[in-house]
């Protein structure tokens, strides 16, 4: 894991030492690595002269940071009140089945991972499901296939370049 | 720079759009209008430009609020009046481009209609009967501007009302508003007048003044459209804040899911920096004042004020027990000012217009207009802004076109999680801090969801439930413990397990989660659920005692099936759909559901054709007619 600190010190050397900056500096470490390696945590602590336990504290108390790396392509699965009015999550479980994991998992070949999240504000056209940064609108269980095939020959024709 | 050479420069680059030689494209490009593809739109647009000899000026702007004619397109070309184009797709470019703006159709079979004019057909937007019910007071720009260009909002009349607080006192600036009657946009409606007199008069220094932009609540997208469509009128009113406080320190805290708000925000923030409005010495009044941007991390708890602000300094977001409030020890212990951030926004109109024009609107108690995310099972989804005192009837029918498909009304959830679900009995009710709290919901930052005949009210309950048990954050027993209580007995309602006793349980449990909370989540969590039992009883009452959904929503209590008589036999549609195999054919061919296998994802019912129509929903599950059908095992 070398590499992540060598990365961490880069981005370290642009934060502020200040411990008001802890989360817009989880922010960029996760930006960086996609989630938050142990590694990190443990340097940013020393950084900003906190201990471990703070540190896992904040990050683990909020949402958005993770411990674990997303897949490739993140799916994110809208769980808004609008969306769950018109069937989201007979989507999200179609999701899970397709994928063979569980909400919060990820594929065995580390492509796919798969969340839910509260609203991401697009109710006019629900149910809404993410992948990357493409909105997949309108959804049902019937279209999940469809949009996941789309997705693997994208990527087939992606390694082939 | 003086504020009247700064307008002048604004001016004259509007107007050398607005006096158009050549024609203008307006595309919304907000979050909802690239959902819909606005972005495919946009390129389309300058391929055909490129390729034929005609000149034209596209702008992106934020969005009209029509989120169901997504992307949205307005052109105007010289001599016809402004015109809207609705559900634009990149098919549709080449003919607007050739058709329109290089020969003389203005292609009307794609039109929502014109913004000019109003002689019968074409419709004229304005006389639509939803506009007669609306008044855009913050809404004004959204969608005419381009947001990413401040001279726009300058020209159209903005930051006028800063350069005119920069010559009142903090005394006037504070009795202007408290005059104009405003009460905050966040939910509660406290006076903002009274907050900033109080924040006024705190002795400590620095004062800090804080836009809360956290819309965690799922289903509202209102603040979402402000700032990514006029983010220059929130950050006018924080400045007005910031000068009547002197403070010199302003953040906004939005969510991280808001990537495209975030950036506006801040081309928005540069933008007025370079103008002299934001920054050091404004308009060379020796006032300073700088807005920093602060994305959340994804928690529904730091809407909350005092959570809010431990997240800002750094910490987890747990709420505080007050007093102190935070107008006298807020963030880093200063005092501090936060509102929402359609308070800011309304800043701009009171101080520029006066607060009469402001107090004029709404009703007795509550001033000026609501703005609402209109979403669910309605014809019009999108952003509403209708005085205050407006009824629901009115939003939900005249200006929300009524229950989509034709549906039957069933309800009406107000304030999200924190809010209620009104029946058909409550659509007399003017929208208002105060009637709407005594109704049992709340005006809450102004989603409001409309159900049909298909929505269970139940299940409804457990979702919004599920959502506020999920996201406390653990400090009071009574939220944290009792909502997973709650939420249990619920799971158990519409998992079929009931107990007649439940709903009392419920009641009771929930009026304690309220007493023995300490901020606005845990005291608000259980309305849902309150309302829900007091309003749609009959549907605790099916669910626990029959065992039935009566909106066959409940999995647990419903069953799928396919009626022999309708089913075609000859296709497949539904075989091949189910994702557990759970469908077979009878001997006689019609298909049959094997119910020990279906995982009821509603698959088979989607994609039978409608001249079949064949797959039905049941409830209760005992009512399912035998198929006759001994399945044998193949093996």
């Amino acid at each position: 894991m070398e590499g992540v600190v060598e990365e961490l010190a880069e981005i370290l050397a642009l934060c502020e030492r200040d411990r008001s900056r802890l989360i817009p500096i989880l922010q960029r470490v996760q930006d960086a690595f996609g989630y938050l390696p142990k590694e990190a945590l443990l340097e940013v602590a020393s950084y900003l002269g906190m201990t471990d336990v703070q540190i896992y504290g904040v990050a683990s108390f909020y949402n958005h940071f993770r411990f674990t790396p997303l897949g490739k392509h993140p799916i994110q699965m809208c769980m808004g009140t609008a969306c769950h009015m018109v069937g989201g999550r007979l989507v999200l479980e179609a999701l899970e089945r397709a994928l063979d994991i569980e909400v919060g998992g990820i594929t065995e070949d580390r492509e796919l991972s798969l969340d839910r999240v509260a609203c991401i504000g697009c109710c006019g056209l629900a149910p809404v499901m993410v992948i990357g940064e493409k909105i997949y609108p309108k959804m049902s269980p019937a279209k999940v296939d469809e949009a996941l095939v789309n997705l693997k020959i994208k990527a087939q024709e992606a390694a082939k370049d | 720079m003086t504020f009247e050479e700064i307008k002048r420069q604004a001016t004259a680059e509007w107007e050398s759009i607005e006096q158009h030689q050549i024609p203008v494209i307006r595309i919304g490009t907000a979050t909802s209008d690239r959902a819909s593809g606005a972005l495919e739109v946009v390129e389309a647009f300058e391929n055909e430009l490129a390729r034929l000899p005609v000149e034209a000026k596209i702008i992106q702007t934020g969005s009209v609020g029509f989120c169901n004619y997504e992307p949205l397109v307005i052109i105007s070309k010289p001599e016809y009046p402004r015109i809207c184009y609705k559900n634009v797709t990149p098919d549709m470019v080449p003919r607007l481009v050739e058709g329109f703006l290089l020969e003389d159709d203005p292609c009307m079979e794609f039109a929502l209609g014109t913004l000019e004019g109003g002689n019968g057909s074409p419709p004229y937007i304005p006389e639509l009967p939803r506009s007669e019910h609306e008044l855009r007071l913050l809404l004004r720009n959204c969608g005419f501007i381009d947001a990413e260009n401040i001279d726009h909002y300058i020209a159209l009349g903005g930051y006028s009302a800063l350069s005119k607080a920069l010559e009142m006192t903090p005394y006037e600036i504070v009795e202007e508003i408290k005059r104009s009657g405003l009460r905050g946009r966040g939910g509660a409606g406290f006076p903002t007048g009274r907050k900033l007199e109080s924040c006024l008069k705190a002795r400590e220094n620095p004062k800090y003044v804080i836009c809360n932009a956290d819309e965690g609540d799922p289903g509202a997208f209102m603040d979402r459209v402000v700032l990514e469509s006029d983010p220059q009128a929130v950050l006018e009113g924080m400045i007005i804040t910031g000068y009547a406080l002197n403070s010199s320190q302003g953040y906004i805290y939005t969510r991280m899911e808001y990537p495209l708000a975030v950036k506006r925000l801040k081309t928005a923030i540069e933008q007025a920096k370079q103008r002299g409005l934001l920054g050091e010495d404004i308009l060379g009044t020796g006032f300073n004042f700088r807005i920093e941007v602060f994305q959340g991390a994804g928690a529904f708890i730091c809407g909350e004020s005092s959570a809010l602000m431990y997240s800002i300094e750094g910490k987890r977001g747990f709420p505080r027990v007050r007093p102190p409030r935070s107008i006298e020890a807020g963030l880093w212990h200063k005092p501090t000012q936060l509102n929402n951030v359609k308070t800011f926004a309304c800043i701009p109109v009171i101080i520029g217009q006066g607060s009469e024009y402001f107090s004029n609107i709404g009703s007795p108690r509550s001033k000026g207009t609501a703005v609402f995310a209109l979403a669910g099972k309605v014809e019009n989804v999108g952003l509403v802004e209708v005085p205050m005192g407006t009824t629901l009837e009115k939003v939900v029918y005249d200006i929300g076109g009524g229950v989509k498909d034709g549906k039957r009304f069933k309800g009406v959830q107000i304030g999200g999680p924190s809010g209620g679900c009104l029946p058909e009995a409550f659509l007399n009710t003017p929208i208002d801090f105060d009637s709407l709290t005594e109704a049992g919901a709340m005006m809450g930052s102004g989603g409001m969801i409309v159900m049909d005949e298909e929505n269970c009210m139940v299940d409804a309950a457990r979702f919004f439930l599920d959502f506020t048990q999920k996201e406390s954050c653990g400090k009071c027993v009574m939220c944290r413990l009792g909502t997973k209580q709650m939420l249990s007995i619920l799971e158990d309602i519409v998992s079929g397990q009931g107990k007649p006793e439940d709903m009392e349980q419920l009641i009771n449990l929930g009026e304690d989660i309220m007493a023995g909370s300490l901020c606005g989540l845990g005291r608000s969590a259980p309305n849902p659920v309150l309302t829900t039992v007091r309003y749609f009883r009959e549907e605790y009452e099916a669910h626990i005692l029959e065992k039935r959904c009566p909106a066959l929503v409940c999995r647990d209590l419903i069953a799928y099936y396919i009626i022999p008589e309708k089913c075609y036999r000859g296709c497949e549609h539904c075989v091949l759909s189910c994702p557990s195999e759970a469908i077979v054919e009878h001997p006689k061919r019609f298909k049959v559901v094997d119910q020990s296998k279906c995982v009821k994802c509603g698959n088979c019912l989607e994609v039978c054709p409608p001249e079949y129509n064949a797959v039905v929903k049941l409830s209760p599950v005992s009512e399912l007619p035998s198929s006759d059908l001994p399945i044998k095992d193949e093996k």
